[in-house]
């Protein structure tokens, strides 16, 4: 029997209507010179709301600005260089075969297809692979300091487990200068008086306005001045949304504490498809939680995984320190599952593997939530400088949260959350199913299917924001501008009064508990059911809990001040009332989902060696969300490959 | 661990000011300085009375949303950001004492939360190099000396948090602006627009009412990445030269 069904509806099939065919290397090509252009003189008259500011954004509203369009851009942080896009470490790839190591835009495509387990869509990610090139290129023209080589060319390294050198860097903070570049763009554009910024103002509501002959269109949204408490109202020719991933529906996650679904789950309520929300990415070499106060994780480099060796004390409970713990009676547990591949086992696995030691009481460090990364062994083959030369600044980070040495005892680790591949539903096209609602970055669902493989989320941002937005949202613009929507207009009035009483009501509430112990708990009901691994049981058990939580929230939540004022307690009930949703669809969909694929693993659907098992003849689809009071309505769009097979992936 | 800190609170940019004392009870020495004001945060809501507004985002040292001073130094004793400053630099009972950034370029918005529009505005005068999308030449056809590209990376890592204008007795941006025009200045591609940058970021910095450089030194050891103060002389030289040809 499928449980699922008690908790949602099945609609009509969609499509991606926007696609093109033809052979794969040709469409995007082929798509671009049929597009229509805007007259330059034209472009001035013609206006765009673009919120969030991170690498899609940014990038976005330099170019749209460069090339002529009155652009309006909303961040909630006080300066668009502060974007989360600014925390990416590793790199970002790109086709450009510079080793001359057998790296092409068909391996890169080829790649990311079979990454992101045969659940992305074929057409954007070849695209995705040919733009990757020329982002190499406009970085560099800005002046984005990549690592180079002696001869002055730039540097490449590898990254994620492919066999080829495609990853550009600029040590490790290449999310930080990549952001800069982008920022440096847009700053120059507001200085050019092209884009007109607005930090610190985060957008609470999305307004639909019918046409004369009655086709709905994205026309603006409604924003809160974070500053002075104003609720303002803006509308445009159309409306971009690149505000990042919602990992932070976990409360602890790598995200940033700003982060947040609300721009997207607005829109969604909207009518805005919301797609594969249950795909997330957990990252195995995060920093254990110290204790209840904990308000983030912190990642490090899983590079760490290439000379630390992962074990557990073989007894549970042995609370004995590591130097104590003689060798015969430590379980080496990758190198013992996965011969082949040992401590280097992917992402997803070694996950779930240190999962799977701390459910067994095998865990160590405070409330048993960790598994030693032990270096002792390679400081003995490398010697201690070498060690320090590789890995010297991780060392230091660890050492500076944790205030433990890793260089004389093991460091601790354990998986977090860190990047969601679901999001609003968009076509070819970047635009939802919203007409005139374009979709950017992790904000939205396309190209990484149900895993994301290192150093491609930068990728991706950029190829949105320079060089596949610019021509999707000018094609649509072409027939713009629309009638001017008068700030009396019904739909406008409704959407103000709705974020106005949403205000009054979160700040009459005056219960008895923070809102932060709300998204704890919220948090903690996600990573227990929601997380690593996925049940039925596990899921519709969750599904009551964030719904008994929800109402609680709304019936006893503590919000202090006022409205019209600097009221940060309010921006995050604002924003935890909008996670509890979006939870509870994640469960929905997870449950729905009765197969293991990428970052979304079924107890249900393994393999007899614990593996995951995909059910492609049941699940070849993108799920994506309509929003419906009752009950979630499912659209399926079916996933077709012509080029790469789908074949199961395996690690031993 | 017991710790008393004494905040700075002020309602808005227009209300007056004051240090409140506050304690808290059970200090784990694992929180961070952020954590702290977290729980701190958590027991005034509970209490009823508003909680202390900061800044922070990414808690991870990259971002430079967050900054506080904290007994009389700029993101703290520790040179690393404030989100990365941990309780365990502190001792069992403590006074600490917490102020915004003070500096007349960076406005109070609310008890520690600053305004720093003003560093965006200098960026808009200057700091990038024009590029426009899809005019872009073959990266590897520009080579850059690994050196000079080394100390453009050094440069370009500064976070823009602020702490540079805070530990400044004058108030002043230089070691922010100085940072930018080394990055861009050293690069091939920063050349074209190399003096109209220094003239243009100079004049704005002035503009927004940061004080002048009079070489304290004081920003570079309060910066949490490190920047040297050897970016001065190279904003100097180029300011210079400038102004010789203009």
């Amino acid at each position: 029997m499928n449980m699922a069904l008690d908790f949602h509806v099945v609609g009509d099939e969609i499509r991606d209507t926007a696609a093109p065919a033809g052979p794969i290397e040709k469409r995007w090509d082929e798509h671009r010179a049929h597009m229509n252009l805007v007259n330059p003189a034209n472009r001035r008259k013609l206006s765009v709301i673009m919120v969030g500011t991170g690498l899609a954004g940014a990038s976005a509203a330099a170019t749209l600005g460069e090339a002529g369009y009155h652009v309006k851009a909303f961040c909630y942080q006080d300066s668009p260089r502060r974007a989360h896009s600014i925390a990416a470490q590793g790199g970002i790839n790109a086709a450009k075969n510079y080793r001359n190591d057998g790296d092409s835009i068909y391996r890169l495509f080829y790649d990311t297809v079979k990454g992101g387990d045969f659940r992305a869509r074929e057409s954007n990610v070849y695209r995705l692979a040919q733009v990757s090139v020329n982002i190499i290129d406009q970085c560099v023209a800005q002046g984005v300091p990549f690592a180079r080589e002696y001869g002055g060319l730039l540097d490449n390294r590898s990254f994620g487990g492919v066999q080829v050198s495609r990853t550009f860097y600029a040590r490790g903070q290449t999310g930080q200068q990549l952001l800069i570049g982008a920022y440096q763009a847009l700053e120059r554009q507001i200085g050019l008086g092209t884009v007109e910024m607005n930090t610190r103002h985060e957008m609470l509501e999305l307004i639909m306005v019918p046409d004369a002959d009655g086709t709905e269109r994205a026309r603006g949204i409604i924003v809160r001045d974070m500053v002075t408490g104003d609720i303002e109202t803006h509308l445009a020719d159309a409306v971009v949304l690149a505000t990042g991933g919602y990992g932070n529906v976990f409360f602890l996650s790598t995200n940033a504490m700003g982060s947040n679904v609300t721009a997207t789950w607005r829109a969604h309520r909207k009518g805005a498809y919301f797609a594969n929300p249950c795909y997330t990415q957990i990252h195995p070499t995060c920093i254990p939680v110290s204790g209840d106060y904990q308000s983030k994780l912190t990642l490090m480099s899983e590079s760490l995984r290439n000379d630390g060796r992962i074990w557990v004390p073989k007894k549970a409970g042995d609370d004995r320190l590591p130097s104590d713990i003689p060798e015969d009676e430590r379980d080496y547990y990758l190198e013992r599952i996965y011969p082949a591949f040992g401590n280097l086992v992917p992402r997803d696995i070694a996950s779930r593997a240190a999962k799977y030691q701390c459910d067994a009481g095998k865990g160590v460090g405070p409330g048993g939530l960790g598994v030693f990364l032990d270096f002792a062994e390679a400081i003995e083959r490398l010697g201690r400088p070498a060690v320090e030369a590789k890995y010297g600044n991780l060392f230091d980070m660890y050492a500076r949260i944790t205030g433990e040495d890793p260089y004389t005892q093991p460091m601790r680790i354990y998986p977090a959350v860190h990047y969601t591949m679901g999001g609003l539903w968009v076509d070819y096209d970047l635009q939802s199913n919203l007409t005139g609602l374009f979709v950017a970055g992790e904000a939205n669902f396309s190209d990484h299917g149900a895993n994301r493989l290192g150093a491609s989320a930068l990728m991706q941002g950029l190829a949105d924001g320079y060089f596949v937005l610019p021509y999707t949202l000018a094609n649509y613009l072409s027939h713009a501008p629309y009638e001017k929507v008068p700030e009396d207009h019904p739909r406008v009035v409704e959407a103000q009064q709705a974020v106005e009483e949403r205000v009054q009501k979160l700040l009459s509430i005056n219960g008895t508990r923070t809102v932060d112990s709300f998204h704890k708990e919220l948090g903690q009901i996600m990573w227990d059911y929601c997380g690593m691994e996925r049940t039925e049981e596990g899921l519709i058990k969750a599904i009551q809990m964030i719904r008994d939580l929800k109402a609680e929230f709304w019936s006893n939540v503590k919000v202090t001040g006022e409205a019209e004022e600097f009221n940060q307690t309010l921006e995050r009930a604002n924003r935890v009332g909008d996670f509890f949703e979006l939870g509870e669809l994640m469960c929905i969909d997870a449950l729905n989902r009765r197969e293991s694929c990428g970052g979304h693993f079924r107890g249900e659907s393994q393999t007899e060696d614990g593996e995951a098992l995909r059910h492609d003849d049941e699940f070849a689809y993108v799920a994506a969300w309509e929003f419906a009071d009752s009950q979630p309505i499912l659209h399926k769009e079916p996933l077709e490959y012509e080029y790469v097979e789908m074949k199961a992936r395996s690690y031993k | 661990m017991k710790i008393t800190v004494r905040v700075w609170r002020q309602k808005n940019a227009e209300s007056k000011g004051e240090m409140v004392t506050y304690g808290l009870e059970d200090v784990s020495e694992h929180m961070s300085f952020l954590e702290m004001l977290d729980v701190l945060n958590e027991q005034l809501t509970l209490a009823g009375d508003e909680p202390v507004a900061f800044d922070s985002d990414c808690r991870e040292g990259i971002c430079g949303t967050c900054g506080v001073v904290i007994n009389g130094i700029p993101h703290g004793p520790e040179v690393t950001t404030t989100c990365q400053l941990h309780m365990r630099t502190f001792h069992d009972g403590d006074v600490i004492d917490i102020e915004p950034w003070r500096a007349g370029a960076f406005p109070v918005v609310k008890d520690l939360v600053v305004d720093r529009g003003a560093f965006d505005r200098i960026i808009q005068a200057g700091g990038y190099i024009t590029a426009p999308t899809g005019s872009a030449p073959e990266a590897n056809n520009i080579a850059v000396p690994k050196e000079d590209a080394d100390h453009a990376f050094e440069a370009a890592t500064c976070i823009g948090c602020g702490a540079c204008v805070a530990a400044c007795p004058n108030g002043s941006a230089m070691l922010f602006t100085a940072a930018k025009i080394t990055h861009l200045g050293l690069l091939p591609q920063g050349q074209p627009e190399r003096d109209s940058r220094v003239l243009g970021m100079v004049e704005q910095m002035d503009f927004e009412g940061f004080g002048g450089c009079t070489n304290i030194g004081e920003c570079t050891a309060a910066c949490p990445k490190g920047i040297p103060l050897d970016v001065i002389s190279h904003l100097y030289r180029d300011m210079r030269n400038a102004l010789t040809k203009a």
